[in-house]
């Protein structure tokens, strides 16, 4: 087995992977970085995303507004001083990017523009169009060419951890183009393999999103945090799940039912309002969204497609083509290549689809892992500024944020120790590889890939959707045993080794059982109702007093998981009721009374 | 759902470098649903007749450029072109023209990547700021002239529709051209003597013959083509202002 000595080895190649390997690279030009993706960077899933990211701009606006945004925006369930931190960070990091190139989106006197977002009382979402995720992971892959310490592996697949001495200290990578199997050491690793939306069924995610990171520091040992909180993102395209941006309503996109009517206003989330006011209507959370939906379906009140199924309208005319082609000309494409029609003359029909999880890997304010040397950044992890509900566009900046807090503890760590034994985790990565070797070689399974992939997304949807009930959530948690026990019998047809992407969807199946089941488990033992976990069976309300904590699951072999709870770090926002529009108007306005 | 009743044939080019000496067509029987792209298509043969047919993907939405191949011969993303502009008749798919096959649909794009490095991708400041400065300003018509080229998703389309990079595969070929631009074009960058040196060698833009078919394929309009012409337009001008200047013409 090849064997590759770098000093930090960073898996994951998306916004926050190359965000920490630039961080690496500018605080210690000597420390030898290996950036590991199972794609080229550029293909990663940062580049789907589309609204844009948070950070304070205009001089109405406040880190104190952003801060109480991003709390109550994720019903108290943040660690605080985290978020304290983040929104500070926020436009120096994002002025950062501008600098390495960014397009952002301009004012006409040539300074970047900010754009409404839902849950976010001033505009401070920077955009480039409605491609900003785009803009941002091709600004940084492109940046990241800059530094020669930056050794890449491009279509390289993070197999396992390796540990030695209570620390991590590498990793073990399959070369996709040719099956082989090496060892990258390090005596810091940081994961950024992004989220796990993949293990639903409709979803706005690309086929890489499964998780893989999360699984294999699950497996050893570290707890995954808030894993029953996913978010379904209201306005998403039917069957397929690919979203149409929040940005459509943070420029006046209006959502309407059968009979035309804005129904959100039902919703606590009203008055109507004529024009864009941020906090009200379509501009609130993202999780009151779909669970507005959700309501409108039960009383009939949605409109019935042939093949769409159940779809509201997302009704973008009054904008215009010119307006819709300059500030959302991604989503104008897609609903003519997808859906063909044009949104300026049609209604868009759309439904909620799962878009993010907001748990993941338990970090530390400088996401640092419990297992030492590891560290995690981005979707993947839980370093506790979304709580219950993310608002859109805190994620990007989430990248940057922390992509370089880790990169920069992670060179001081690889500073401050000696390189560890390569012969023990030598041996460990050898017994991976026989481990999976034999996965690939096995004859006489039976079950396909396709199939329980399938059921588990099937399964998840029917159980952790966006409400859920203890009956039906059993079930998720029954059906996902039963095919861990089937795992054990599947086939794989292609014995190759170049290229052998039925072995590794094999794997990342593997890896997505483990996180459905630790997010199946947090769920069902999460008995109130909070941000995007809502439940319709005697738990409807919030329950601070025994529920305001992070669930951590923790990963039991051969077992579900063994799930625990933490505290949450409260600084200077005690929970309140979160309400939005009018509701929200006055509980700000007695906030504001009651401090003065 | 596929309603089953009606079928299209995808017939794809398929090659295992560890058991196949040439490349070779096999043809599928998929069920056809109007709303089927073909990569849908291509996932319906991997998830239900062969786990072994191998292409890359990912994002469904034609933009994180991994899914591009031949369809009927003509460069294009798989997920943004749909079965239903082709059935009945039978549909071909094959590994992106131009490049090496490593297995089935997937192609050898290190050659590629290595391109994009070697044109300097990033801005070298031609003012350098501090954080504390805040954002460079541009206004509207600086924005303009850089923005066009910032589109490309490295899906490299327009390489498999590039003549000139079939004969000679170390032509640094139209999107790492228009990428260049894109750098050189960006009032925040002063680095467009160093690129100029690029543009002007063996590889350089005097590789193209004009025809103009990658910006034709091109899924996000970037128009590659219109970067090599004026790049070539530069690299002439630069070349007359060597005689009279030795530090060049470039700005």
């Amino acid at each position: 087995m090849e064997i590759f000595k770098a000093d930090v080895v960073i898996v994951g190649g998306g916004g926050a992977g190359l965000r920490a390997a630039i961080a690496v690279a500018e605080t210690d030009p000597s420390l030898k970085i290996a950036l590991v993706s199972k794609v080229y960077p550029m293909r990663s899933h940062t580049v789907a995303a589309e609204g844009g990211a948070a950070g304070v701009k205009k001089p109405t606006d406040s880190y104190e507004y952003h801060f109480h945004d991003t709390v109550g925006g994720g019903d108290w369930l943040c660690e605080q001083d985290v978020v304290e931190y983040f929104v500070r960070q926020a436009p120096i990091e994002l002025t950062q990017l501008e600098h390495w190139g960014c397009p952002w989106s301009r004012t006409a006197d040539g300074h970047v523009n900010v754009r409404a977002f839902g849950g976010m009382k001033i505009e401070r979402t920077w955009f480039a169009a409605d491609k900003s995720g785009f803009h941002i992971l091709h600004t940084l892959f492109q940046t990241s060419m800059k530094y020669p310490s930056i050794k890449r592996f491009d279509e390289h697949f993070c197999v396992d951890l390796l540990e030695d001495e209570g620390r991590c200290q590498g990793v073990v990578v399959i070369e996709m183009g040719t099956g082989e199997f090496s060892m990258i050491e390090a005596r810091s690793v940081i994961i950024a393999t992004g989220g796990a939306g993949r293990v639903f069924r409709e979803s706005t995610l690309g086929g890489i999103v499964t998780g893989d990171g999360m699984a294999l520091a699950y497996r050893h040992g570290v707890a995954l945090r808030d894993m029953e909180f996913v978010q379904y993102h209201p306005t998403c395209m039917p069957v397929t799940g690919l979203l149409f941006t929040e940005a459509c309503r943070g420029e006046g996109g209006i959502l309407v039912n059968k009979d035309g009517y804005r129904y959100l206003q039902d919703y606590g989330l009203g008055p109507l309002q004529d024009k864009p006011k941020n906090k009200y209507m379509e501009l609130g959370p993202r999780d009151r969204l779909s669970q507005a939906f959700f309501f409108e379906q039960q009383k009939g009140r949605t409109i019935e497609h042939p093949t769409l199924g159940s779809v509201v309208h997302l009704d973008l005319r009054h904008l215009g083509e010119a307006y819709l082609r300059e500030r959302l000309p991604l989503i104008y494409e897609m609903a003519e290549t997808f859906m063909g029609l044009d949104p300026a003359k049609d209604p868009i029909p759309i439904r909620p689809g799962v878009h993010y999880t907001m748990g993941g890997i338990k970090v530390d304010g400088n996401c640092a892992a419990s297992l030492k040397g590891l560290y995690a950044i981005g979707e993947c992890a839980s370093v506790g500024i979304h709580g219950a509900n993310r608002l859109g566009s805190n994620s990007l900046t989430e990248l940057l944020v922390f992509g370089k807090v880790a990169g920069v503890d992670a060179a001081r760590n690889a500073k401050s120790l000696t390189p560890g034994k390569s012969a023990s985790l030598l041996k460990q990565a050898e017994a991976t590889e026989q481990r999976l070797l034999a996965l690939k070689t096995k004859t006489g399974g039976t079950e396909r890939i396709s199939v329980i992939r399938k059921e588990m997304a099937q399964s998840m949807e029917d159980g952790c959707g966006i409400y859920r009930m203890e009956n039906t959530m059993q079930a998720t948690c029954d059906k996902l045993s039963e095919l861990r026990q089937r795992f054990k019998n599947i086939s794989i047809d292609d014995k190759s080794s170049v290229w052998n992407t039925d072995w590794l969807t094999a794997i990342e199946l593997d890896y997505q059982l483990d996180v459905a089941q630790s997010m199946a488990h947090s769920a069902i033992k999460r008995k109130e109702s909070r941000g995007a976990h809502q439940r319709l069976d005697g738990f409807e309300l919030r329950d601070d007093v025994n529920y305001l904590k992070h669930s951590e699951a923790y990963y039991v072999a051969g077992d579900v998981p063994r799930i625990a709870y933490g505290d949450v770090k409260i600084t200077t926002s005690q929970p309140a009721a979160r309400v939005y529009g009018a509701a929200g108007e006055k509980a700000d306005q007695e906030r504001k009374g009651s401090h003065a | 759902m596929p309603d089953s009743q009606k079928i299209i044939e995808i017939e794809v080019l398929r090659y295992n470098p560890e058991s196949d000496k040439e490349p070779h067509l096999e043809v599928y029987k998929v069920p056809f649903s109007d709303d089927m792209s073909v990569l849908q298509g291509a996932q319906y043969i991997k998830d239900h007749f062969d786990g072994s047919l191998t292409f890359r993907w990912s994002c469904r939405m034609a933009i994180c450029g991994s899914c591009g191949m031949m369809i009927n011969g003509i460069p294009k993303l798989s997920c943004e072109t749909f079965l239903r502009d082709y059935y009945p008749n039978r549909i071909r798919i094959e590994a992106m023209a131009n490049f090496p096959i490593e297995k089935d649909l997937v192609v050898d794009l290190s050659g590629f990547i290595e391109k994009l490095e070697s044109i300097q991708p990033y801005i070298i400041p031609r003012e350098p700021r501090s954080l504390d400065q805040g954002e460079y300003i541009q206004s509207p018509e600086q924005f303009n002239a850089y923005i066009q080229f910032t589109s490309c998703i490295n899906c490299t389309l327009c390489y498999a529709a590039c003549p000139q990079f079939g004969l000679n595969p170390d032509f640094i070929g139209p999107a790492a051209i228009a990428l260049l631009h894109r750098y050189n074009m960006d009032s925040r960058d002063g680095a467009a003597a160093e690129r100029m040196e690029l543009v002007a060698a063996e590889e350089g833009v005097f590789n193209c013959s004009a025809v103009g078919y990658c910006s034709e394929v091109c899924p996000k309009h970037v128009d590659p083509a219109n970067a090599v012409n004026i790049n070539k337009t530069n690299a002439a001008k630069d070349y007359f202002l060597r005689f009279l200047s030795p530090k060049g013409g470039s700005k």
